[in-house]
């Protein structure tokens, strides 16, 4: 179980102007859950999430890990704390002088592991996500989704209970984006492993997540069952995140999570932008992609 | 034909020995300067603000220390470090005693370009080593100094072409090579055709050595 307790992250800003990326933020993450936390980018989401495994140190909180308080873990021990808990992220973050076997047994060498049986172990990991067939080749040889999936390995490496999602299929187009939840969502279930995910997209947690807090400038504005948070939104945040969605095609349709809201045609702001022109507007689905003819 | 039967029965042999000494010199000039230079260089990108181990004033102390030794000119320099190439050497004559001068001269240019590498590496790569619990150590040798392995590359082949255009000065010293053969037999001595002799052989040299090392580089990139 992981407790996030009244964390706070502040920046030293330039000019003596403190920037707050978590405000009084707390969090329970039950063993099993697939947890998803929802916001808009800068929202900080990312801050928080790195809180977990300590990669950002919270200004003031607790981050209390099955009952022991890691706040101020140091040395070794926040080494140790770190290699118990896998993570991966929106551009996958492989080692492209490694190949994918050797990026899988990146973490087992950082702790001295037996090199036969590291690679025995980074071979089975490869197995399960599919990619016994590709051990040997580099990852610029291999497409977003395969990179994922050996950056998925790689995170399973120290066998972790829990494991942390960074917009993990935000760079990756929809077919491979439901094909990498889906993995995900089987790690889940085989191997028990907790599953915190990052995502600024409503599909992605009304598909994988559990349960869902959605955070806006730093604070938790809603949390609880995915169903409950889509079906009876409490907070005007959460209701606005719902209708943007709904705006890009039928509400709770799956849509195409590949660009950021930003840099979508639909995009309301650049709707309203263009209405001046005075053309009819039809919400299709383009994204600058594949205008681009990607 | 004659003319070069007998030009080369003439400094053949000299030639030779030039071209043996500037190489002897230059490489080992560019090991001395990596074992330096690379210790150099990841300090100064792991003191750094947002490194590792941010330390400002040890990082301050380096990068002045490091432009220091860089803007001394390497003529200047050979003539004040003799005491202490004597000191290390023994003597401060002939190829021995201008390869600390080399040295020191490169270390500083060195522990740049690898910090110019290194800092090339992806933090990314960086945060993502570190969610595995891999120590500082272990970063610099597993990701910084592994995933920068072809920049690396190309910047020894660089760095000893540099080296082996200060080694032409250390001729002063009595170190001899191509560069100081090139200026006694055609600079003092009007004997253009030796000159001439001395200039194709480096190019030639810095041509191989420049194509070794981007080839080398080439092949231990694995990004395409």
């Amino acid at each position: 179980m992981i407790q996030l307790e009244h964390l706070n992250k502040t920046y030293d800003g330039a000019a003596g102007a403190a920037h707050h990326a978590l405000s009084d933020v707390s969090l329970t993450i039950e063993d099993g859950d697939v947890f998803g936390i929802i916001g808009a980018s800068g929202a900080g989401k990312s801050t928080l999430v790195r809180c977990v495994n300590l990669l950002e140190r919270p200004t003031a909180g607790r981050v209390v890990i099955d009952g022991a308080d890691v706040t101020n873990l140091k040395g070794k021990e926040l080494l140790r704390l770190r290699a118990s808990i896998g993570m991966i992220f929106q551009n996958f973050s492989l080692f492209q002088q490694r190949t994918v076997l050797g990026n899988v047994m990146f973490p087992l060498e950082l702790r001295h592991e037996k090199r036969d049986a590291a690679e025995r172990r980074a071979r089975e990991l490869l197995e399960l996500v599919e990619l016994g067939d590709k051990v040997d080749r580099y990852p610029s040889q291999l497409s977003g989704g395969q990179q994922q999936r050996v950056a998925i390995a790689r995170a399973l490496a120290n066998s972790p209970k829990v494991m942390l999602c960074d917009e993990a299929t935000s760079a990756l187009d929809t077919r491979t984006t439901v094909s990498i939840l889906d993995l995900l969502a089987d790690i889940n279930k085989e191997l028990g492993v907790t599953m915190v995910v990052i995502t600024h997209s409503l599909a992605v947690a009304k598909k994988i997540c559990s349960r869902i807090a959605v955070i806006d400038a730093g604070r938790i504005v809603e949390e609880g069952s995915t169903a409950d948070v889509f079906s009876s939104p409490q907070s005007p945040v959460t209701r606005e995140l719902l209708e943007y969605d709904s705006l890009s095609g039928d509400p709770g349709a799956w849509r195409e999570p590949k660009e950021p809201a930003g840099n979508r045609l639909d995009d309301p702001a650049i709707m309203s932008s263009l209405a001046p022109i005075g053309a009819p507007l039809n919400p299709v689905m383009v994204t600058r992609g594949e205008l681009e003819g990607e | 034909m004659e003319f070069l039967a007998s030009f080369f029965d003439q400094y053949g042999l000299l030639l030779a020995q030039g071209t043996g000494d500037t190489i002897v010199m230059s490489v080992a000039a560019t090991i001395f300067a990596y074992v330096i230079g690379i210790p150099l260089g990841v300090a100064l990108v792991v003191t750094a603000p947002g490194g590792l181990r941010p330390h400002r004033v040890l990082n301050a102390v380096l990068g002045w220390i490091t432009n220091i030794g860089r803007s001394v000119p390497f003529i200047i320099l050979l003539v004040v470090l003799i005491p202490v190439t004597r000191w290390i050497v023994g003597t401060s004559l002939g190829v021995p005693g201008a390869v600390v001068p080399l040295t020191v001269a490169a270390a500083p240019f060195v522990g740049r370009m690898v910090e110019q590498s290194l800092a090339e590496v992806d933090g990314g790569l960086v945060e993502a080593a570190q969610s595995f619990g891999a120590g500082v150590w272990q970063i610099v040798a597993k990701v910084f100094l592994r995933e920068s392995l072809p920049s690396l590359i190309r910047g020894a082949s660089i760095a000893f072409i540099t080296l082996f255009g200060y080694s032409a000065m250390a001729g002063m010293v009595g170190a001899g090579g191509l560069g100081d053969i090139a200026i006694r037999y055609g600079y003092q001595r009007y004997q253009g055709d030796v000159m001439v002799a001395a200039l194709i052989l480096c190019i030639v040299l810095v041509q191989v050595v420049q194509s070794l090392g981007n080839l080398l580089a080439r092949k231990v990139d694995k990004r395409r």
